[in-house]
């Protein structure tokens, strides 16, 4: 089965600035793929010449087959992108929106009740008829996730959909995705929410001043690093000099202490601060999530 | 690859630009049909008694069509600028940026709109001074070409223009210093052979000129200019514009940098 979108050696530069280095990775039909990376890391601009936006330095993308350049019509109607502005057309109201979109992927009336579904679905069907300029942020926001959807692409780009948004707009997307997920639409998120990508996403990417410094299934790079983080409160000494280069973070009387799973067991590191005279009142251990991992793989 | 592979797009974003226009009508259509016919009523005053420029057409009726082709080439311009503009501040262009719709089809239904846009406004004009005046339609093939080359020439600029533009001040500039006083200094208000020799020549370098001319051929038989000439010109500019208006739009020019 052909992927979903193939990256292949994509080069991007703007004058002196490389935002993307030679990025390839593929992307399976199917998946619900994160896209991670701290800003100017080339993920916009990465989306961007996916859509056709722009156009690479050097390299190819293809979408569902479809080279973005030389079969773009193929490509696009293949695609639906969210963008990251809240951009609209103060000229329309929000049925009319819908349709019009449809129009420019050559859908017709065939695609109104597929309109009404996802104003239903997105809990927009009270506004259908409202000017988009009298919309708030937030149903906005549904607008252009409902615009990206019109023709049905098979591949879906959200890029930042949740950025700034309430919790309940949050849920209504996260819902509405994961429902097109499983009718087998393939979801490529951006995010600087970590959590959610953690939550939503099979595979991750990272990438960091336009390389990909990390792609692999969620799970597998949760476990790349081998530290676990253990939160203490203790009273009696203070913490022995040997663990002081271990302390991750300190608040409320209390520290968390980044040990390397491998080397470092919990009970020795108990028994060291029992010998040092330190009594412990209170302990807790987490495994890193995804934020911990994007720090460490994107510091500088 | 076909260059009209989405006739149902092409459509759509037609009479999407033709509802943004007719949204406002106006503004887009009123205003202008009543600029138009102030200066017709102030000049038409203010010169009546003048020696008639052509043999049986009074002043009022000369001024008629050069005030409708004056003021098609202004909407035309306007129509397209400001729609790419407006699509351009508000960033909505990226709709029919991410669409599979080509160069052409853009192009046309852009200019199509526009030209929708003039035939209201000429119309419009045409029914206001039809109770008044006797226009006579003289040669109305010509008079039509004319009118479509005219009115895609400068659809076309205002494609170049809106695309070249990064804010409306931009536009205003193009306008004001181009368009207005091109369209002003074309033969609207008087008869170019009656100006002296180096402006008479210098306003057959001025392509609005044919286009004015060209239409008053149109509605009475008679012009400054041999139609064929005047045909010409307005062809070969309405070509010049269309295809740098195409070029730009299929590079994506200032759009995908």
């Amino acid at each position: 089965m052909q992927p979903a979108i193939r990256i292949a050696d994509v080069r991007k530069s703007f004058g002196a600035l490389h935002a993307l280095n030679g990025v390839s990775f593929d992307i399976q039909q199917g998946e619900f793929f994160g896209l991670l990376g701290p800003n100017g890391a080339g993920k916009s601009t990465l989306i961007n010449i996916i859509a056709g936006l722009i156009q690479p330095s050097s390299g190819s993308i293809s979408v569902m087959g479809h080279d973005v350049i030389s079969h773009w019509r193929a490509a696009r109607q293949s695609l639906g992108v969210v963008p990251q502005e809240l951009v609209f057309d103060p000229f329309f109201n929000v049925r009319d929106m819908l349709r019009l979109q449809a129009g420019y992927f050559g859908c017709g009336k065939e695609s109104w009740p597929w309109i009404d579904e996802m104003l239903d679905a997105l809990e927009l069907s009270s506004k259908r008829s409202t000017s988009m300029r009298a919309l708030s942020g937030g149903m906005k926001r549904r607008v252009l996730i409902a615009q990206a959807l019109v023709h049905k692409p098979k591949v879906v780009i959200l890029d930042e959909p949740t950025a700034g948004v309430d919790v309940e707009l949050r849920r209504t997307l996260w819902g509405f995705m994961r429902r097109l997920h499983a009718q087998g639409t393939t979801v490529v998120l951006t995010t600087h929410y970590l959590e959610e990508a953690q939550e939503m996403c099979s595979r991750i990417a990272i990438l960091d001043q336009g390389e990909v410094k990390a792609l692999e299934p969620t799970r597998t790079l949760l476990q790349r690093h081998p530290f676990r983080f253990l939160t203490l409160s203790f009273s009696g000494a203070p913490l022995p000099e040997g663990l002081r280069p271990f302390v991750h973070a300190e608040a409320d009387g209390s520290i968390e202490l980044k040990l390397d799973r491998r080397t470092q067991p919990v009970a020795a590191v108990l028994e060291q601060l029992r010998v040092e005279g330190c009594v412990v009142n209170d302990i807790h251990t987490r495994e890193p999530d995804l934020e911990d991992i994007f720090v460490e793989l994107t510091k500088k | 690859m076909s260059v009209f592979g989405n006739p149902y797009g092409f459509r759509t974003l037609f009479f999407k630009e033709c509802r943004r226009f007719t949204a406002v009508l106006g503004q887009t259509v009123g205003a202008p049909v009543i600029t138009a016919l102030l200066y017709l009523l102030v000049f038409a005053q203010a010169m009546s008694g003048r020696t008639p420029v052509y043999e049986g057409v009074s002043y009022s009726a000369f001024l008629v069509p050069g005030l409708i082709m004056m003021t098609v080439i202004q909407n035309a311009f306007a129509n397209t600028s400001s729609s790419l503009i407006q699509s351009k501040v508000m960033g909505n262009l990226v709709f029919v940026r991410l669409a599979p719709i080509g160069a052409v089809e853009w192009f046309v239904a852009y200019v199509g709109a526009a030209l929708v846009r003039c035939l209201l406004v000429a119309g419009a004009m045409l029914a206001v001074t039809a109770p008044f005046l006797q226009l006579p339609f003289a040669r109305p093939l010509e008079l039509f070409v004319i009118f479509a080359l005219g009115a895609t020439a400068l659809a076309a600029g205002g494609v170049i223009v809106g695309l070249i533009s990064q804010k409306f001040d931009h536009i205003a500039a193009f306008t004001n210093f181009f368009i207005t006083p091109l369209s002003f200094l074309s033969g609207v208000f008087y008869s170019v052979s009656a100006l002296p020799p180096f402006w008479a020549t210098a306003s057959h370098f001025n392509p609005f000129f044919y286009m004015i001319d060209g239409f008053r051929y149109g509605m009475f038989g008679q012009a400054d200019a041999p139609i064929l000439m005047s045909l010409a010109w307005c062809a070969a500019f309405a070509a010049v514009m269309s295809g740098i208006a195409l070029k730009m739009l299929a590079d994506g020019y200032s759009l995908r940098k």
